[in-house]
C-alpha cells in the first residue's frame, strides 16, 4: 500500500476531485495547507505599503491506494491540477504499513477498496 | 431638579416651533451617532483579529462616556454664557442640562435646544472616537474612557466654543471680531483637533511591537472597511447638512457638495494608488472616501459644487500622499488618522481661502475675487486650534500614561488585546480543548488540579462521545 499525497492549486480542487472519480477511486482526505515553491509568494499594498506574503494557499490531497493503482493516481491528480504555470504543486507517495477501516476492522488492502 | 424636566412637550410653543427643520435635525443626530458604530467596522476592519474588538470598544466606550460628560458639563463648556474672556463657556449656568428641556429657539430660530444639544453631542462623540484609530491595538481600556472625558472636557469644548459657541473665534470675540474664519461642520473642531490629539497620543505611547517589521500588521476585514466607510458616508450627510440647523438651501447645497467631494476624493486617491501601487485597491475607495468627506467638512455650506469637486479630488490625492510620511518618521499612527483627518482637516480649512463663494459671511475666496482676505483667518484658526490640541492632548495623555499606565504590557500586547482586556475574541476559528462555566455558577472559579475541576475537563470529553452518538 502507498499514501499518495498532493499539493495543488485550491481553485484546481473540483477537477482534481473528478479526475480522481473518472478512475474509479472513490475516498480521498483534503485539507487546507499553506507553502511556496519556484512561484514564491505574493505582495500585498494597504495604503502605499507593501507587505509581502511567502506562503500561498494550497490544497493537500491524500489517497491511500494498493501499489497497482499509484500510477494511475497519479496520472489523474496530473491530469486535474496541471495549468503548466508555476505554483501546480507537487505529488509524492510512500510506503504504507498498515491500514485499518475503523467502523469494520479491515486492514490490509479491503481496509482501501 | 429643574420642574420643567417633566414637562417636556407640554411648553412647547407651537408658534415659535419649526416643526419642518427639528425633524430634519433629529434626523441628523441620528445619522451623525451613526457615524460612530461606522467608524468602528472601519477601524475594526483596519486592525488584526486580535484587535477588532477592542478598537470597536474605543468607539462604543467614547459614545459612553462623552455623551454623560457632553450632559453634565460639556454642553455648558462648549455652548454655555462666556467666561474667561470666550475661552470657555459657563459649566454651570446649565450643569446636567439644567432648564434647557423645554427652550426653543436659544441656539438655532425654531429648533428646540434639546435637538441641538443631542446633535452637538454626536459631534463630540465621533470626534473623541476619532481619536482611537492613531493608537489602536496598544492602549488599556479603562484608561482609554479616562482619557475620553478629560479630553472633551479639556480640549474638544474650549474648541467648540471658539468656532461655534461666540467665543474666541465669534463674531465678538477676542479674535473673531478682528479676523472671520469659516468652518461650516467642523475641519477644525473635528478633524484637524482628532488629528493632531492622535498624533500627540501616539507619540506619547510609542509604537506598537512589530511596527514597520511584522508583516501582519495589516487589515483584516476589508468588507468591514467598506462597510465602515459606507456608514461614515450616510452619517456624514447629517453631520454636514445637519450643521445649517435648518432644513433650507443652505443645508440642500451642503448635501450636494458632500456627495460631490467625497465621490472625486475616492477617485483622487485612486488614481494616486493606480500610478504609485499598480492597482486601484478597495481600501484606497473607502480611505478615499473618508478623505472627500473630512476635507468638504468646513467648506459644503460656503462652496459651489465646481468647488466642492476641486476640493474633493485634491483631498484623495494629499492624503494618500500623504499616508506615507509615518514611515518616513517612523510614527506609528496605526489606521492614518493623521494623513486623513489631520491632513484632510487641514486641507479643507485652507480650502477656504481658494474656493469660498462670496456671501454675507465672507468676500469669497482667491478664485472668487476674494483675494487673500480669507486664507489668513483660514490659516491662523488651523494654527491656534493645532497648537491648543498639541500642547494640551500631550499633557492629558502624559498625565494618564504616567500614573494609572495607559499602555498594555508588552505580553499582553503579543497575545492580542482582545483577549486581555475584554477576555472575548471576535472570530471562532477550531478552537480545539477548553472547559465551560456557567456563568452563575463556577463561572468564577478558575480551573484548579482539584478532583471537581477534572471531572469537569473529563465531562467535556463525554459530552463530545455522547453528540456524535446521537
Amino acid at each position: 500500500m502507498k499514501l499518495v499525497t498532493a499539493i495543488v492549486r485550491p481553485e484546481r480542487i473540483d477537477e482534481v476531485r473528478e479526475s480522481l472519480e473518472g478512475f474509479g477511486i472513490n475516498g480521498m482526505t483534503v485539507s487546507q495547507a499553506n507553502g511556496y515553491g519556484q512561484q514564491r509568494g505574493h505582495v500585498e499594498v494597504y495604503r502605499g505599503a507593501e507587505y509581502s506574503s511567502d506562503l500561498l494557499p494550497k490544497i493537500r490531497v491524500e489517497v491511500l491506494a494498493t501499489d497497482d493503482l499509484v500510477d494511475g493516481i497519479v496520472a489523474a491528480i496530473i491530469s486535474g491540477a496541471s495549468t503548466g504555470q508555476f505554483g501546480d504543486g507537487k505529488i509524492w507517495t510512500v510506503e504504507v504499513s498498515q491500514a485499518v477501516r475503523v467502523r469494520t476492522g479491515e486492514r490490509g488492502a479491503s481496509a482501501i477498496s | 431638579m429643574n420642574p420643567a424636566f417633566f414637562s417636556v412637550g407640554l411648553d412647547v410653543n407651537p408658534q415659535t416651533l419649526d416643526p419642518g427643520s427639528t425633524a430634519w435635525m433629529l434626523a441628523a443626530s441620528a445619522l451623525v451617532l451613526l457615524m460612530t458604530p461606522g467608524l468602528a467596522f472601519f477601524y475594526g476592519g483596519l486592525v488584526r483579529m486580535k484587535s477588532v474588538l477592542n478598537i470597536m470598544m474605543m468607539s462604543f466606550g467614547a459614545m459612553g462616556v462623552v455623551a454623560v460628560v457632553w450632559a453634565l458639563w460639556g454642553y455648558g463648556l462648549a455652548f454655555g454664557p462666556d467666561t474667561l474672556g470666550g475661552f470657555i463657556g459657563d459649566p454651570f449656568a446649565n450643569f446636567g442640562l439644567n432648564g434647557l428641556a423645554t427652550v426653543i429657539g436659544g441656539k438655532a430660530p425654531g429648533l428646540p435646544d434639546m435637538v441641538f444639544i443631542g446633535f452637538q453631542a454626536t459631534f463630540a462623540i465621533i470626534t473623541v472616537a476619532l481619536i482611537s484609530g492613531a493608537v489602536a491595538e496598544r492602549v488599556r481600556f479603562g484608561p482609554w474612557l479616562l482619557f475620553a472625558g478629560l479630553w472633551v472636557t479639556i480640549v474638544y469644548a474650549p474648541i467648540a466654543h471658539w468656532v461655534w459657541g461666540g467665543g474666541l473665534f465669534g463674531s465678538t470675540g477676542i479674535i473673531g471680531s478682528k479676523i472671520s474664519a469659516l468652518d461650516f461642520a467642523g475641519g477644525t473642531v473635528v478633524h484637524m483637533n482628532a488629528g493632531m490629539a492622535g498624533l500627540m497620543l501616539a507619540v506619547v505611547l510609542g509604537k506598537r511591537l512589530g511596527f514597520m517589521k511584522d508583516p501582519n500588521i495589516r487589515p483584516h476585514n476589508l468588507p468591514f472597511v467598506m462597510l465602515g466607510a459606507g456608514l461614515l458616508w450616510f452619517g456624514w450627510f447629517g453631520f454636514n447638512a445637519g450643521s445649517e440647523l435648518a432644513a433650507d438651501g443652505i443645508a440642500a447645497l451642503a448635501w450636494t457638495n458632500t456627495l460631490l467631494a467625497t465621490s472625486a476624493a475616492l477617485l483622487g486617491w485612486l488614481l494616486i494608488e493606480r500610478l504609485r501601487d499598480g492597482h486601484a485597491t478597495s481600501l484606497g475607495a473607502a480611505s478615499g472616501a473618508v478623505a472627500g468627506l473630512v476635507a468638504i467638512t468646513p467648506a459644503c455650506g460656503f462652496v459651489d459644487p465646481v468647488g466642492a469637486i476641486l476640493i474633493g479630488v485634491l483631498a484623495g490625492a494629499v492624503c494618500a500622499l500623504a499616508i506615507g510620511l509615518k514611515f518616513k518618521i517612523g510614527l506609528d499612527d496605526s489606521l492614518d488618522v493623521v494623513a486623513v483627518h489631520f491632513v484632510g482637516g487641514l486641507w479643507g480649512t485652507l480650502s477656504l481661502g481658494f474656493f469660498a463663494v462670496p456671501s454675507s459671511k465672507t468676500e469669497g475666496g482667491l478664485l472668487y475675487g476674494g483675494g487673500l482676505t480669507q486664507f489668513w483667518p483660514q490659516i491662523l484658526t488651523a494654527l491656534i486650534v493645532t497648537v491648543w490640541t498639541a500642547v494640551m492632548t500631550t499633557l492629558i495623555g502624559l498625565a494618564i500614561h504616567k500614573t494609572v499606565g495607559m499602555r498594555v504590557k508588552e505580553h499582553e500586547e503579543l497575545a492580542g488585546i482582545d483577549i486581555t482586556e475584554h477576555a472575548e475574541t471576535a472570530y471562532e476559528l477550531a478552537m480545539v480543548g477548553g472547559t465551560f462555566h456557567p456563568g452563575d455558577q463556577s463561572g468564577k472559579t478558575p480551573p484548579t488540579s482539584s478532583g471537581e475541576q477534572e471531572a469537569s475537563v473529563n465531562g467535556k470529553t463525554g459530552r463530545i462521545r455522547s453528540k456524535a452518538t446521537t
